[in-house]
């Protein structure tokens, strides 16, 4: 394949309900910043059925051009029609850089568009650059430059791997959500809209929905916090995580907790932070009471600045703390909360 | 019935994590068990065949020592095995394993193929949908609940907010997750056929049918490694022992200093 064809960064624009997903900016946001390395421009591909109205959405968010499939059969998400709709705009427009959200649509989109256009993949990356492969010049092998550096944590987080596509186009990515930083929305700003269609015929692939249960979810999400208050299994019970709620609505916070504490029913799955819930990077993390498996700092140690709060002195948190201190949760949360308040004059 | 379910022996992480001098995973020298979300998917498959009856065969690409993996499989109540192992499959991306395991799969007869969902020493997820592409099967991500409904499978498909129950004819694929059911145990039994009576097929590169060269191993995968390296972490900051009032004027203190308040 001539390389040289394949231009421009493009993100796949998550929807759901035909509302943008969080990680459709997220990923504008890099993708800017790696147009802007490559002298190009950022392209969202939105896919869905009557989902022109959200074009606008992503040039607030930084999207230079937008390339709409609207179809009926694109209301729902199936692998199928998604996977030859996103392979068709691929086929068709050749990008040099595809990113796709590390979502459980995107981890499923993305595999079987990158089979389908024989390319390479590179799962639930948590940095991009563009740089040299191999990254210093070898004697006899050649240096290509210009090229998508994906970084990934790999073993529960125990390594991390920088990996290349030099060969294949697009270069591919999926990337773990609430990593990469959305811009500000600049209000009014306008994309230009490439309307697609490859045309649909239902084929062996289609699965028939039978039923879509919506479970409960909690309005906000921790990913957008710049706080967390976050509880692991020495806050004790259920009933105590009030304090941690205390010092949260002080902050204007919210309180996210760890694996543990789901496990232990005192919080539900959308509050979890690492390697099974969520990744979050807050300005100020509160980890009380969490011990600090590596699959929990996996999802926490970007966070600005992270205050640990442990009876243990031994715990590994405080090998990622910023600020750890030893103590009893029970007596400092709360008079922490009430220091707060009177500081804020709450 | 006839169910294929793809396996994969993996790297215990509580073992510690080498490297080959080229970057890729030195699998040789670490601990090996079979990878969970897989284990979750043999065992969906033994339930259909208690159920209804089916012949169960487990595939796997890997070193030879991936033989233990499917003697485990066996003990557990598979019927068949086979185990694909060539030095020019290894250092395989996921692009190149999905190309070499379909090129297995094209060898067999079967109704369903089961994949775990992802994989703890990769976690890339993209296996199981690469092979069903490769062989033009439907795929039905991260099921929840699997069951067989006359030609169809009716799975309970996990998304983060919600789940689709969907239907789908077999011939076709399902990646499972590891919260499909808890994978019952060997029997003694089990564990004397399985090494005593029951054979391991083994197959090498020549055995694969209509895959190109240029898609297996190391040169055949499309990505790359250019560094792998132990995560470097942010080292620790102070730590102090306090009592409650003098731990809440360090914190106010330290959040007056960022900025915070």
């Amino acid at each position: 394949m001539g390389l040289e064809e394949y231009k421009g960064v493009y993100i796949y624009a998550q929807q759901v309900d035909n509302e943008l997903s969080s990680i459709a900016f997220e990923l504008i946001g890099k993708a800017k910043d790696l147009a802007k390395d490559l002298n190009t421009d950022v392209t969202a591909v939105l896919l869905g059925s009557n989902v022109k109205g959200l074009a606008d959405q992503l040039a607030e968010y930084g999207a230079d051009k937008v390339i709409v499939v609207d179809d009926p059969a694109l209301e729902v998400y199936k692998t199928e029609p998604y996977a030859h709709a996103l392979s068709s705009v691929i086929n068709e427009y050749k990008p040099d850089i595809m990113l796709v959200g590390a979502t459980a649509i995107g981890r499923d989109l993305g595999p079987t568009v990158s089979a389908r256009v024989a390319t390479g993949l590179t799962a639930d990356c948590t940095q991009l650059e563009i740089g040299d492969f191999p990254l210093k010049a070898v004697e006899g092998k050649e240096q290509k430059h210009n090229q998508l550096l994906m970084t990934r944590p790999a073993f529960g987080g125990n390594t991390i791997a920088t990996i290349a596509c030099p060969d294949n186009r697009p270069q591919m990515a999926t990337v773990r959500p609430g990593v990469m930083q959305k811009i500000e929305p600049i209000a009014g700003a306008k994309a230009e809209i490439i309307e697609y269609n490859p045309g649909f015929e239902v084929n062996h692939k289609y699965v028939e929905i039978l039923n879509v249960i919506k479970q409960a979810k909690s309005a906000e999400n921790i990913m957008d916090a710049k706080i967390l208050v976050s509880g692991g299994r020495g806050v004790g019970s259920s009933e105590n995580f009030k304090i941690l709620q205390d010092l949260a609505d002080v902050l204007g916070g919210m309180v996210s907790c760890s694996r543990a504490v789901v496990e232990n029913g005192w919080k539900p799955v959308d509050c979890q932070v690492g390697q099974t819930g969520k990744t979050v990077r807050p300005n100020l993390y509160f980890a009380i009471g969490i011990s600090g498996a590596i699959q929990h700092v996996a999802g926490m140690e970007e966070a600005d600045i992270i205050i640990a709060i442990n009876k243990d002195e031994d715990a590994p948190i405080f090998d990622v703390a910023d600020y750890g201190i030893v103590g009893d949760l029970n007596k400092i949360v709360p008079a922490l909360t009430a220091a707060l308040k009177e500081e804020l004059g709450k | 019935m006839k169910i294929v379910v793809c396996i994969k022996q993996v790297p215990d992480t509580k073992g510690g994590v080498k490297f080959n001098p080229d970057g890729t995973l030195d699998r040789a020298a670490m601990l090996a068990i079979m990878n969970p979300d897989d284990k979750a998917g043999l065992e969906a498959a033994l339930r259909i065949k208690d159920e209804m009856g089916a012949e169960v065969t487990v595939l796997t690409m890997g070193l030879p020592k991936a033989d233990d993996v499917l003697r485990e499989a066996m003990a557990m109540g598979a019927d068949k095995a086979i185990l694909v192992t060539d030095r020019v499959l290894g250092g395989a991306d996921t692009w190149a394993t999905s190309s070499t395991i379909a090129g297995a799969l094209r060898n067999i007869d079967y109704d369903l193929v089961i994949t775990g969902r992802q994989a703890i020493d990769g976690d890339t997820a993209q296996v199981g949908p690469q092979i069903a592409e490769h062989l033009n099967l439907p795929v039905i991500s991260y099921a929840e609940e699997l069951k067989i409904d006359g030609d169809s499978v009716i799975v309970k498909r996990q998304y983060e907010d919600r789940y689709h129950e969907l239907k789908v004819k077999m011939p076709c694929l399902v990646t499972a997750l590891s919260e499909l059911n808890v994978p019952r145990y060997m029997t003694p039994g089990g564990i004397f056929d399985a090494y005593d009576e029951k054979e391991v097929t083994v197959w090498g590169r020549n055995d694969l049918k209509d895959l190109d060269d240029a898609n297996i191993g190391l040169n055949g995968s499309p990505t790359k490694i250019a560094k792998a390296s132990d995560k470097v972490r942010k080292g620790a900051g102070e730590k102090v022992t306090l009592d409650a009032t003098e731990s809440v004027a360090y914190i106010m203190g330290k959040l007056k200093e960022k900025h915070v308040i």
